[in-house]
């Protein structure tokens, strides 16, 4: 599915943060190319997934520190853009799609507001073109009644909801790369779904890029295209996401047996042994 | 050991009255590990917190070890059979007192005695070393303070325990090892447990029995043989099963 000429292009990126004992990198040296696909991005917590999200977006605060040999979207460099011109890009090319929509929404403000807000920002749309255009994306993340919802407050909708009135905000200006952070966490499986359904056809009918972010192995395996492991702030392994199962780094094996499965009962679950070189050793690329 | 008959939970008064749960029963049997899965708000928590004494507005008879339980007053025996766990180890636990503290405090409260033997023992079964002893909460990991919060619950040795989504905040592998530790304590203990969670797999490998709730009730009760197989008798049941096997991309 990956087209030739990459969405955004990372190579070599660093998040630093000065503390007392000396600089703490979060992400050290990841290099990756996005497509027209969804790329999921699996690890731990503290593995630099959600770090490396960030400094794309450039929402990294000081005194963090970013740098890169190169990071681009369709070719122009976005590395430590000056926040004004930023922001032309944040939201209007490249949206972010956080885990829990109880904290990304403002509480006290109608929801229908928040996207025209949103949309207007960047468009010099009409507040009647904006209110349109809003209803329309709430029917498109299948909102039955997008004019009750337009005007009801974020308490007043459920958590799945809420999620997909987020997919809303950030699609209304048509971004071409969305980062989500692990966007379905805090919704129960069946909500999960029809949330995925929602950036999956706009993956394939707008040929949007997706950047998948999760802890969720087997959801990653089965939703995005390409897989990258993080360990450590960095990418020890990258593969197809059909062939995980035969991932060859002993982390991401270790992180695929330590889960208890329905279909394969085990007596006791495998605990994953963590070994110092894998924060430095060579990164697996392609399955066995 | 616990048995559970028609359980109402509600909250608030008419005409906001939410009725959380509704005519629950279900038994679980001594040594017995028992899950209670459902969707966010289908009331899994909720019976819990009505067996502890932590919700007061329930209907029912429910019984503890052959004690008959009402209100939310509890007597000692059943602090001493009863102990929860519960979801966040990072809320669970007093900011500002160290391992030593929360584990000899509870321990006076149940009136035991050689404090200082007990929590080394404590920390050793649970997989802690004398190490962390003095340490605070924040000196600790996800996964290190869940085994306090494990400590701290069997301290009383009680004969059930509680769980509520004990794992659903840690990290895969550091989920293996507290569900690898918790099917430990049981096996080396006789602890009956009953376990809410809202993944199915977790169930599946920690749990003899299970029951699937949905908006309050009780929709029907499983063995895990018949999970694994995907051999529900609802079509709530079976719909849930299908979710939490994963995403199928749908071809529309």
């Amino acid at each position: 599915m990956t087209t030739d000429a990459p969405l955004i292009s990372v190579r070599d990126l660093r998040v630093s943060f000065p503390t007392r004992s000396g600089t703490f990198e979060a992400v050290r040296g990841v290099s990756f190319d996005l497509g027209r696909e969804r790329l999921g991005v699996v690890g731990e917590s503290g593995s630099g997934k959600s770090m490396t999200g960030r400094a794309i977006l450039g929402l990294v605060r000081p005194p963090g520190k970013v740098t890169a040999a190169s990071m681009t979207l369709d070719g122009q460099s976005i590395l430590n853009l000056p926040q004004r011109r930023m922001r032309k890009i944040r939201g209007q090319r490249i949206s972010m799609v956080m885990q829990d929509p109880k904290f990304s929404l403002n509480p006290v403000m109608p929801i229908g507001r928040q996207i025209v807000e949103a949309y207007r920002q960047g468009s010099n749309a009409s507040r009647a073109d904006a209110r349109a255009k809003a209803l329309e994306m709430l029917a498109a993340v299948q909102i039955r009644d997008p004019e009750r919802v337009f005007d009801a407050y974020p308490h007043e909708v459920s958590g799945g909801m809420g999620q997909r009135i987020m997919i809303a905000m950030m699609l209304a200006p048509d971004p071409e790369v969305l980062i989500a952070d692990e966007p379905t966490s805090a919704l129960d499986v069946s909500v999960r779904t029809e949330v995925l359904n929602i950036m999956d056809r706009l993956v394939r009918d707008r040929g949007m890029g997706l950047i998948f972010i999760s802890h969720d192995l087997n959801l990653v395996s089965q939703f995005c295209d390409r897989v990258l492991i993080m360990y450590a702030g960095r990418i020890v392994e990258q593969l197809d996401a059909r062939d995980l199962h035969k991932a060859r780094h002993p982390y991401t094996q270790g992180l695929l047996n330590s889960l208890p499965r329905l279909d394969h009962p085990v007596e006791r679950l495998a605990v994953l042994q963590r070994q110092e070189s894998w924060r430095d050793g060579q990164t697996f690329e392609g399955g066995a | 050991m616990l048995d559970v008959r028609n359980l109402n939970v509600w909250f608030g008064h008419p005409p906001e009255r939410v009725d959380a749960v509704r005519e629950v029963s279900f038994q679980v049997a001594e040594g017995e590990s028992f899950g209670l899965v459902g969707e966010s708000g289908s009331g899994k928590s909720t019976i819990l917190r009505a067996i502890t004494g932590l919700v007061d507005t329930w209907s029912g008879q429910v019984s503890v070890a052959g004690e008959t339980i009402a209100g939310s007053r509890r007597s000692r025996a059943f602090h001493k059979t009863v102990q929860m766990v519960f979801q966040d180890p990072y809320a669970s636990l007093h900011p500002r007192h160290s391992i030593d503290r929360v584990l000899s405090e509870t321990l006076r409260l149940q009136g035991m005695d050689g404090i200082d033997g007990r929590i080394t023992r404590l920390l050793d079964s649970v997989g802690l070393g004398k190490g962390f002893r003095f340490r605070y909460p924040h000196q600790l990991s996800g996964g290190q303070r869940q085994r306090v919060a494990i400590a701290r619950a069997l301290a009383a040795e009680p004969r059930l325990l509680l769980l509520d989504e004990p794992t659903s905040a840690l990290d895969v592998s550091v989920q293996a090892e507290i569900l690898n530790l918790l099917a430990d304590l049981r096996r080396e203990h006789g602890l009956t447990y009953v376990m809410v969670s809202h993944d199915l797999s977790v169930v599946g490998h920690m749990c003899d029995r299970l029951a699937v709730m949905r908006g309050g009730e009780l929709v029907e009760v499983m063995g895990v043989a018949d999970l694994r197989a995907g051999n529900a008798a609802s079509d709530y049941a079976r719909s849930l099963i299908a979710a939490s096997l994963g995403y199928v991309r749908d071809s529309a």
